[in-house]
């Protein structure tokens, strides 16, 4: 059954494996997934640990309906204190990996530790052993994969594995499987380096059983229908994230030259239609119709021939628009590198970005980059760097490092050009004009990043009845809404809303693209809970889901609140206040975040999660969530 | 009704294997591709992605070589079909089928193959790109011949008048 699986504890000091049931309590309260996963770390790490030390323990997870009949049930959460902003490390990837980890009857990898020679980890059938992976070390994502496969003799075998990078520690090393998929954010492949644990491999024949089959496919048929009906999605599956380029280039929501000017001009290249000649067919994650990847081979240069997979909306912005580049050549090339070193593309693109800032301005000189010209738009430095910070060579060394680090050795002139929250660098994203976009990068719970809450549809100025169906239920709030983007009445709730919504649908191990965040047609709480009982026969309200989603987001909050977390975390660099954008539509145009009014959005966003004024969970909030116990160790 | 018959276009799979779910989940009631009867073979560099399946061949192996003629042609489906009051799991057809198409399920103590999901393959339902398809025979063969002549078509169109 669903619910048999389960939590393997490893300790790689002794080399000792412990297999343990998760109790129903847990599966009530925290699901599984992300949620469950917060959990765990909060009790399994001690407070204050070094991110990169053995007492750190990484969690490797698949969500509660991974496997079964909820289309895009693929995702991979990996969870530990992050390296790059020293609070929660938290990132999910899509793929094949987590079904399999699932037919091999485990849930969850919680792995603490260090290895004394590096190792890998391989579960077959609820069976664990640590295996030498000495000859794994040094390679490359791609080879490491194909040579585990190759030793174990079954290609079935999925594998999440780091590269160069994570070996290296490079803060923001990604964790990956297959040729794409990446739980990227927040440096969790520097904590499996840490630990010398450079892969792990799963292979299963153990049935999920279904809790009412028939019903559950013709579920799913709905579900899928849903989905892919809407144009968000249809567009996706023809030219995936990439379609989005377009239309936010055009309005002024692009990040260009760091945070210089907010569209890029005569980017035609960078357009998703141009990928067109270099795709050889479209990719789908396990049990997923959006199949938004598309699978390429590198034309011409030093690369011709590779075949890779991707790039996607962030990768456009990372060797694109950022770094002021315009040629899909360099986005391709960057895109493979960046899969097969094991690095996140996101935070490495807005690292080169803002390190061509800071040469422009003279911060940085020709001596710190060892006479590289970090010049804009100067493809073959964008491609040097990322291989300098991939292998911590001269100038990468330092941007390895991740933003806070980084600029502490540059100097403090360099810390304003940063575009970073919590130690953690944006998307390629310009929320100038966007309040509630621009609160959602502000507080999310693991940094700079708009997968956490980020109210995208705010974005199309839906008919406002739209969005009373979704931001007033399930709980009936009756406060403000406003469907006009630039606006900032109403939009705490709309953050608030989308970040319980992405935590069930991460508990859950369901992918963004099929909830709303594209589309407001897409499933949500009615939706998971109708999933939910078909598939694993757990009864869930909406309001069960809810306040389970609400419970291990307050854990998240704890858990940063545990490590130094402050209200003076909860915001965003100085630029978006001081300087307005210089581009984009009328209504784009001239926008800038205001001070005073951003603080009464953190103090509104703070009671609607009922958390005090310093950003501290109430006690009453933690009693009716059943977690008083968490927060009863936290002081002020 | 015309007679129709399972075809795979690799150049549409998407390597999402939802095939593989929905078929152990239609025959088993769970999730379990090592039970499923298509399985979408992938290299992954660079990648393509193959779904196999029973052929339902003309003149069949498994059909052959079964010691107890509990393999027979389905007139009605034009397929290859089991009878497992007949059966006795020698697993002669399992060792036999070229395409690894004939499987063993050692809980059931049974062998099992593609029935078509008796006309509705569930598999096909849930191919959104159509990288398997269930159609008849006549209309496949247009198909193709309309989608092989597009380029002509084309050229006319552009320099015919």
């Amino acid at each position: 059954m669903a619910l048999s699986r389960k939590i393997a504890y490893i300790d790689l000091d002794r080399e000792n494996i412990k297999l343990e049931p998760i109790p129903m309590e847990w599966r009530r309260k925290f699901m599984g997934g992300r949620g469950l996963d917060a959990y765990l770390l909060y009790h399994h790490t001690p407070g204050g640990c070094d991110p990169l030390g053995p007492d750190n323990v990484v969690i490797v997870s698949a969500g509660l309906l991974v496997g079964t009949l909820a289309s895009s049930g693929s995702r991979t959460h990996i969870a530990a204190k992050s390296p790059l902003t020293n609070l929660l490390g938290s990132a999910s990837m899509g793929g094949f990996f987590a079904p399999e980890m699932r037919w091999a009857g485990i849930d969850h990898f919680v792995i603490r530790g260090k290895a004394n020679r590096p190792v890998y980890i391989y579960a077959h059938d609820g069976e664990i052993e640590i295996r030498d992976a000495n000859h794994l070390w040094g390679c490359g994502v791609y080879d490491t994969q194909a040579m585990i496969c190759k030793e174990l003799g079954d290609q079935e075998t999925q594998i999440l594995c780091i590269g160069q990078a994570g070996e290296n520690r490079v803060r923001f090393a990604s964790v990956m499987s297959g040729r794409k998929d990446a739980a990227a954010r927040t440096g969790m492949g520097a904590v499996l380096g840490s630990k010398n644990l450079k892969a792990i491999a799963c292979r299963g024949t153990m049935e999920i059983e279904i809790n009412r089959p028939e019903e559950a496919l013709e579920y799913n048929q709905q579900a899928i229908d849903q989905v892919i009906s809407s144009k968000a999605s249809q567009s996706m599956q023809r030219w995936g994230t990439n379609f989005m380029f377009g239309i936010t280039n055009t309005t002024g929501l692009v990040r260009t030259r760091n945070f210089q000017y907010n569209q890029l001009p005569n980017s035609e290249n960078l357009e998703a239609e141009n990928l067109d000649q270099y795709s050889i067919g479209m990719d789908a994650c396990f049990g997923c119709q959006v199949h938004c990847r598309h699978r390429y081979v590198i034309k011409e240069g030093e690369y011709a021939g590779t075949y890779a997979m991707g790039p996607d909306f962030t990768t456009l912005g990372a060797f694109g628009a950022e770094v002021g580049c315009r040629s899909m050549d360099t986005v391709l090339v960057g895109n493979h590198l960046v899969n097969d070193y094991g690095i996140d593309t996101l935070e490495i693109g807005s690292m080169i970005g803002w390190a061509m800032e800071l040469y422009e301005k003279g911060i940085i000189t020709d001596k710190d980059t060892h006479g590289l010209k970090l010049e804009w738009g100067n493809d073959e430095a964008v491609i040097e760097m990322i291989k300098q910070i991939a292998f911590r060579k001269e100038l990468g060394d330092i941007l390895a490092e991740g933003p806070l680090r980084a600029a502490a050795k540059l100097g403090p002139e360099s810390l304003k050009y940063l575009i970073q929250v919590k130690g953690m660098s944006n998307l390629h994203t310009d929320e100038r004009a966007a309040p509630a976009l621009a609160l959602s990068v502000a507080v999310s719970s693991r940094g700079a990043d708009h997968l956490r809450g980020m109210p995208a549809i705010d974005l199309y100025n839906l008919p406002i009845e739209v969005l009373e169906r979704i931001y007033r239920s399930p709980d009936g709030y009756d406060g403000p809404l406003t469907n006009n983007f630039t606006e900032y009445e109403g939009k705490p709730r709309m953050v608030m809303w989308q970040e319980l919504c992405y935590m069930a649908v991460e508990s859950l191990g369901i992918c963004k693209y099929h909830t709303v965040f594209l589309s407001p047609n897409h499933p949500a709480f009615t939706e998971f809970c109708r999933l939910i009982q078909l598939n694993t026969g757990l009864e869930f309200s909406e309001m069960d889901l809810w306040n389970c989603a609400n419970r291990c987001y307050t854990i998240e909050r704890l858990f940063n609140l545990r490590e130094g977390m402050t209200r003076a975390d909860d915001w965003l660099p100085d630029r978006y206040f001081d300087e307005a954008t210089p581009l984009g539509l009328p209504g784009v145009r001239g926008k800038h975040i205001d001070r005073d009014k951003f603080k009464a959005l953190v103090d509104e966003y703070y009671q609607l999660h009922e958390w005090d004024q310093e950003g501290f969970p109430t006690p009453e909030l933690l009693k009716r969530l059943g977690i008083s116990d968490l927060g009863s160790s936290l002081s002020k | 009704m015309a007679k129709k018959i399972m075809i795979v276009d690799p150049e549409k799979c998407t390597g999402c294997r939802n095939c593989e779910l929905v078929c152990s989940v239609r025959h088993n009631g769970v999730s379990n591709p090592s039970l499923a009867r298509i399985h979408v073979v992938k290299w992954d560099n660079p990648g393509i992605y193959i779904p196999m399946r029973c052929q339902q061949c003309e003149d069949a192996p498994c059909m052959a070589v079964c010691p107890k003629d509990a393999i027979y042609r389905n007139e009605e489906l034009d397929s290859v079909s089991i009878d497992h009051d007949l059966c006795i799991g020698c697993k002669m057809c399992v060792a036999a089928c070229p395409f690894g198409a004939m499987g063993w399920n050692p809980k059931r103590g049974r062998v099992y193959k593609c029935d078509l999901c008796h006309g509705d393959p569930q598999c096909v339902r849930f191919c959104d790109t159509k990288a398997v398809d269930y159609v008849e025979t006549s209309k496949l063969c247009c198909d193709r011949m309309r989608e092989a002549a597009e380029n002509y078509a084309d050229l006319t169109r552009r320099y015919a008048r």
